[in-house]
């Protein structure tokens, strides 16, 4: 289990680590908290050449309110977000899921632009990100630019990302004032991926839904928005019936992998009970 | 592959090592420091056996590269006793409320349990178990290891320990 070798760099700005990535090529990877790529290399499953240690960059640490949005450096850990006012004040459901993610060692180091970066069906920032909205700043050697959350995954493990470009922040737009939200995740044991997971944000307005954003966890190959289930509620006040047509419109689009996790119908079944019980504690909680 | 010179300060001592940048931390740790408390598991990130302190988090030491520590403050398993030499709350009561039976995974458990307890010294039994979710035990059923961590918060908090009623 020792990794192949590598040389190792730690750039003090985000320019000196695209520049980095742009001379060294495809043979380099950004290191974020290494809680997913660590392993693989150990594995053998990763044998970059260089690695480009993005932990000394001052820019890509912290949370703040930036206008109506609330902006999340990459390097911010899932630790931090948990320890952070801002977060648990005007994203609670970054702080529930956070909560949910891996175990207490693992959040100490895994970094939430890692999360959100590596592509990983299995990991849960990326439906919460296009859940509430979010965008994403990716820089490279030629510049910058932004792209919603949304628009970002392509496959399992394929983004938008372009060699050489690194993800630097997010920025989640603030959700309504009185919003309900869950996250709801089915997973065998602590530190395990999720066998389901759905992540719900929506408003209500005299008994009924307003607004409603649905965001499904590991089950495709990337992150799924489940905008015709989100469709389903709006207008009605989540009776049985309503309730049970979101989960089967949820579950129409959920194609997740057979594994030890469980068959395929097996996940898509519990897929819409995370629906149903995400759907239901957001409204509960919904001012 | 080059080697690199790294410096660190482990268990209050300055040390210093060449490593070639793949050496993981818990590897530097046993192998140039002979600090052999540290213990591989499972070397997969899952079992915490390799848990240590540093710069104020929890971390298990295979899955991050010595490198990645350079100046940074670690405490293992050998730093956690009292300056005296005597055993430190945590040891204690995992000693008293017999919190080990092979005994391999404690310096993780203790290590990990030290942090929980600065970051929350008076954490609910649920609290305890989410917050050495990351370290797993397979002999005790952690039943004994949630009794040695709340005797340990109560005799830092200086208040008598007494058994939850079963």
């Amino acid at each position: 289990m020792i990794p192949g070798s590598f040389a190792y760099h730690r750039p003090k700005s985000i320019a000196e680590a695209v520049g980095l990535l742009a001379d060294l090529g495809d043979e380099a990877r950004a290191l974020a908290g290494g809680h997913s790529l660590i392993p693989m290399m150990k594995l053998r499953l990763a044998t970059p050449e260089h690695l480009v240690d993005l932990a000394a960059i001052g820019d890509l640490q912290g949370v703040r309110a930036d206008g109506a949005d609330i902006v999340i450096g990459a390097m911010t850990t899932q630790h931090d977000l948990l320890a952070s006012e801002e977060i648990a004040k005007s994203l609670p459901i970054l702080h529930e899921a956070a909560l949910l993610i891996a175990d207490p060692q693992v959040r100490y180091m895994g970094t939430i632009g890692g999360n959100v970066a590596n592509g990983d069906p299995g990991n849960d920032m990326p439906a919460l990100m296009m859940t509430l909205g979010a965008s994403y700043r990716l820089e490279g050697a030629s510049g910058g630019r932004n792209i919603a959350a949304s628009e970002f995954y392509q496959g399992a493990y394929f983004t938008a990302l372009e060699p050489g470009e690194i993800l630097t922040s997010i920025s989640v737009p603030l959700p309504a004032a009185g919003h309900g939200y869950a996250y709801e995740k089915l997973k065998r044991k602590v530190g395990d991926y999720a066998t389901a997971a759905a992540a719900v944000v929506l408003t209500m307005a005299g008994g009924k839904v307003a607004t409603c954003a649905i965001g499904l966890t590991n089950l495709h190959e990337t992150p799924l928005l489940a905008t015709g289930a989100a469709k389903a509620v709006i207008g009605t006040s989540l009776d049985a019936t309503t309730l049970k047509k979101a989960a089967a419109a949820a579950e129409a689009i959920m194609s997740p992998a057979a594994d030890a996790r469980g068959p395929v119908e097996y996940r898509k079944h519990v897929g819409g009970i995370m629906v149903t019980r995400a759907l239901q504690r957001a409204a509960a909680g919904a001012k | 592959m080059a080697k690199t010179h790294v410096t660190m300060k482990v268990n209050g001592t300055e040390v210093e090592g060449l490593v070639e940048p793949r050496t993981l931390l818990v590897h530097f740790l046993r192998e140039n420091l002979s600090l052999t408390g540290t213990h591989i598991g499972c070397e997969t990130t899952h079992c915490g056996a390799c848990t240590v302190d540093l710069d104020g988090m929890s971390v298990k030491s295979c899955t991050v590269f010595a490198v990645q520590a350079q100046g940074s403050e670690i405490l293992t398993i050998e730093g956690v006793a009292n300056a005296d030499g005597t055993l430190s709350a945590l040891q204690e009561g995992f000693r008293m409320m017999h919190g080990l039976q092979c005994g391999f995974c404690t310096p993780g458990m203790i290590v990990r349990a030290q942090r929980l307890l600065q970051e929350n010294p008076r954490p609910s039994e649920e609290e305890i178990r989410m917050g050495i979710s990351g370290n797993i035990c397979r002999c005790t059923g952690y039943q004994n290891i949630v009794r040695a961590i709340q005797y340990a918060a109560d005799k830092i908090n200086g208040v008598e320990f007494k058994e939850a009623a079963e």
